[in-house]
């Protein structure tokens, strides 16, 4: 089952998942890994939650199992709760403690803090980082979600290089962004591996 | 990768493609001359980038004004001689359903391929029927591929078929293969450069009214030959590469028979559980591939059908066993052993499997109570219209007419349609009672106006109006119904990712066009009372309704504000709060749901990345706690 990976990742539509996504499954490609993914556009775009389903190794089914999902990478605290039916006792779950917070909605937002407690009283593998600031840090909170990205790449287990993501990340965006894009991935690396 | 890479990319080439965009390639690859379509998620993204590529790609392109006419536009252009090519989402096919059953008898010349994408599931859409239904109303060849790889592969093969037979070819997709990505290699493109001054090719129509024009005389013998296509067609499915055995056993005992997005839980399930069991995929799996099945089903004891939606392939498969008389036991829906709803996952399909195969081990987590109440406690985060959206002022300022005239909301039912606009069904706005499809609010208000002995206000996109407002409007004034028409025109196909429309000034490939006026369109129709307003002006919008509600006739009410999703808009600055002033009614928050304007710690917020300074809050507070930003 070597180079099996599957990577859930949740957040809110505009914090670019898509396009984090993408960058992980075309270095996947480029390493001549088998690779698909699942995501949902329309109606949930709205500022509604957003999910996209990455499995890299020998699958044909793009949406990952309950309970089967080697990584869970959330965009937003309590998205990370909605995705644990993806997530089992080994599962890493790395989430952005950044919250957006809803509009109208009758319940009110837990506090960030409970969240990581509860999760840590659950889970091995709680990795909560502070991506909203790491990304200003990096020149701009717009790189979020390449924070996250690096964070990925962080995960002994994953199974791409974070040189080969590097690659796909400048096959996909802009060149003037690259700079920031890098030093957004690197902190993201560093604030796994430490 | 970027997006010119698909009518660029060479044979070999691999590239990480939705399914959307492997279809892009299929037709490019195929050498499309003419493309038409009605946006529709999950089909959408395909017209957003033909309409980028059409030139490059010397394809004519066009977002048409429904899907009826987008079919009309391929098939006449298949006609002719050209290979064409239509898509839609499921529903789509509905308002294309008319032509799309004659262009079965009438046939072509040029290949013609009609995709037509499901959504089990609903993920949004008002639905969830199953094309697979229309291939055999129709009588017409369908093909469903399972992952990116085969739409491209399927579209391209598609038009192969339908010019070798002379009859269009479905290609129906799920949600979860149009909306998945993966890995596709390129094959070769066909030429189809231009003869003439146009980017596309042009040919000539050749005139034959016996086939082309189904009066009865003719229509009769259309039927006979259609059919003879379809026997001759069934040869070619049965021995189709598309329908083929994935041997993951010796075993002889069970057996799966599957197709489209769940053929890849089925397949994964059994690799996955190392299951003994021989998977049979049906890529084309009508004309149904008899003989195919009757192999694969012979030496078996038990067969499960793993399809999503309606058990159309169980069926199938149940009359070959009773006309082969075989002694085959069928597990699918119709013996519950899989749900007849809703799409699958390698959960349900394992779920459902196991009921005979017992090979699941139990391995539920449990949570702590602390994350169970978590789990209960978190706030939903439900799609929302945008902060600065004009709906969101149209449908606070109907409500505020309605107080005003001393009716209670239950004295209006508001008919909806399908558009952005749908999420007034929400609170505060509670502005949605009744939707049937595309264009249906107009002649549901005509319905209530005479059944029922409520106030009707209807509520319709610029886009949907185009669609398939005008004629019921024209019933409206005809048969002299009494109700509100309100046409939200926000400049753009907004829903679907916004796609222009023929009220901007601009075609699906990018060129110039003629803005066709929605309000000249009202008054031809016959309406006495037609009047464009800007949402944003509050007072305006409750004047014009209470005025509209007077009348007894079909009144119009254009409300025309672009939406704040299209680009290039200038941003007005946002919103400030003025602490001191603030009374703590909470109204900004409760009435207008603005998803810029939260109370947090127990005072207002602004959210300034998301005001868009459309400065409806600031009419609705009495107090003057918000100030337009400078």
């Amino acid at each position: 089952m070597d180079n099996h990976y599957c990577i859930y990742i949740c957040g809110v539509g505009g914090q670019g998942i898509i396009k984090t996504s993408t960058i992980i499954g075309e270095a996947a490609m480029n390493q001549g890994l088998d690779v698909v993914m699942s995501e949902i556009h329309g109606m949930s775009q709205r500022g509604g939650s957003v999910s996209t389903e990455l499995k890299i190794g020998g699958y044909n089914s793009s949406i990952i199992p309950n309970q089967a999902a080697d990584m869970l990478l959330s965009f937003e605290p309590i998205e990370t709760i909605r995705g644990l039916d993806k997530v089992n006792s080994e599962t890493k779950i790395v989430y952005n403690t950044h919250p957006i917070i809803p509009s109208s909605t009758n319940k009110p937002y837990p506090s960030v803090d409970s969240i990581t407690k509860t999760l840590r009283e659950n889970f091995k593998h709680v990795l909560p980082i502070d991506g909203a600031q790491l990304a200003i840090d990096a020149g701009s909170v717009l790189s979020l979600n390449m924070v996250l990205l690096g964070a990925v790449t962080a995960d002994d287990k994953f199974p791409l290089t974070k040189e080969s993501v590097i690659e796909a990340m400048k096959n996909n965006l802009k060149p003037k962004f690259h700079e920031m894009n890098l030093k957004a991935i690197e902190s993201g690396y560093k604030s796994i591996k430490g | 990768m970027n997006l010119k890479e698909l009518v660029t990319g060479v044979s070999g080439e691999k590239q990480f493609l939705l399914g959307n965009e492997a279809a892009v390639r299929g037709v490019i690859e195929a050498g499309v001359s003419i493309a038409a379509t009605y946006p529709g998620t999950p089909s959408s993204e395909i017209g957003n980038i033909l309409s980028v590529l059409a030139k490059e790609a010397n394809i004519y392109f066009e977002f048409s004004t429904n899907e009826k006419v987008a079919m009309e536009v391929a098939a006449t252009a298949a006609a002719s001689g050209l290979r064409s090519f239509t898509f839609m989402k499921h529903v789509g096919l509905n308002a294309a359903a008319d032509s799309f059953m004659t262009t079965a008898y009438s046939g072509v010349n040029g290949g013609m391929v009609i995709l037509s994408a499901d959504d089990p599931s609903l993920f949004s859409s008002q639905n969830e029927q199953d094309t697979r239904n229309y291939a055999k109303l129709a009588n017409m060849p369908i093909l469903e591929p399972s992952n990116c790889q085969e739409v491209k592969d399927m579209v391209k093969y598609a038009f192969d078929l339908s010019e070798q037979f002379k009859i269009p070819v479905i290609v129906r997709t799920t949600t979860r293969v149009s909306h998945m990505r993966g890995v596709v290699e390129f094959g070769d493109v066909a030429d189809n450069s231009s003869n003439n001054d146009n980017h596309w090719k042009r040919c000539h129509f050749n005139k034959d009214p016996s086939k082309y024009v189904p009066v009865p005389a003719f229509a009769g013998d259309m039927h006979v030959r259609l059919w003879d296509k379809i026997h001759k067609i069934e040869k070619v499915s049965n021995e189709s590469e598309f329908n083929r055995v994935i041997e993951l056993s010796n075993d002889k005992k069970y057996g799966i028979i599957t197709s489209s997005s769940a053929y890849n839980y089925a397949h994964d399930v059994c690799k996955f559980n190392n299951l003994d069991i021989n998977v049979l995929k049906l890529g084309f799996s009508y004309p149904f591939p008899h003989e195919k099945v009757v192999e694969f089903l012979k030496d078996l004891d038990e067969v499960f059908i793993v399809e999503e939606v309606d058990p159309i392939i169980e069926r199938d498969t149940l009359a070959v066993i009773g006309a082969e008389k075989l002694d085959v036991t069928v597990h699918g829906k119709l013996d519950e052993t899989f749900p007849i709803y809703h799409e699958f996952n390698s959960d349900i399909v394992a779920d459902g499997l196991n009921k005979i195969l017992n090979f699941k081990q139990d391995s539920e987590i449990k949570f702590s109570s602390g994350l169970e109440k978590l789990q209960d406690d978190i706030p939903s985060r439900a799609p929302v219209l945008c902060a600065g959206c004009p709906h969101r002022a149209m449908y606070y300022g109907v409500n505020k007419a309605i107080e005003e005239l001393g009716l209670k909301p239950s004295d209006v039912v508001f008919a909806s349609d399908i558009g952005c606009y749908t999420l007034g069904i929400n609170p505060p706005y509670n502005a949605a009672d009744y939707l049937l499809s595309m264009g249906s609010s107009v002649g549901d208000g005509c319905g209530f106006s005479v059944s029922t002995d409520q106030k009707v206000v209807s509520f319709i996109g610029d886009s949907t109006f185009f669609h398939s407002g005008v004629s019921p409007l024209i019933n409206a004034v005809h048969n002299k119904h009494n109700f509100v028409l309100t046409v939200l025109d926000n400049r753009i196909t907004a829903m679907t990712g916004g796609q222009p429309n023929p009220g901007i000034p601009v075609d699906g490939m990018g060129d110039e066009a003629p803005e066709v006026s929605i309000r000249k369109l009202a008054l031809a129709c016959g309406c006495d009372y037609v009047r464009v307003i800007n949402p944003f002006n509050l007072d305006q919008v409750v004047k014009t309704y209470t005025e509209a509600f007077e009348r007894n006739d079909t009144a119009v009410i254009i409300s025309k504000a672009p939406c704040t999703l299209i680009k290039g808009l200038t941003k007005k600055p946002p919103v400030q709060f003025v602490d001191k002033n603030c009374n703590n009614c909470d109204k900004c928050v409760s009435e207008l749901a603005c998803p810029a304007i939260s109370k947090i710690n127990g005072k207002i917020t602004i959210d300034e990345s998301q005001c868009d300074g459309c400065n409806v809050c600031i009419q609705v507070c009495k107090y003057g706690a918000l100030e337009a930003g400078r």
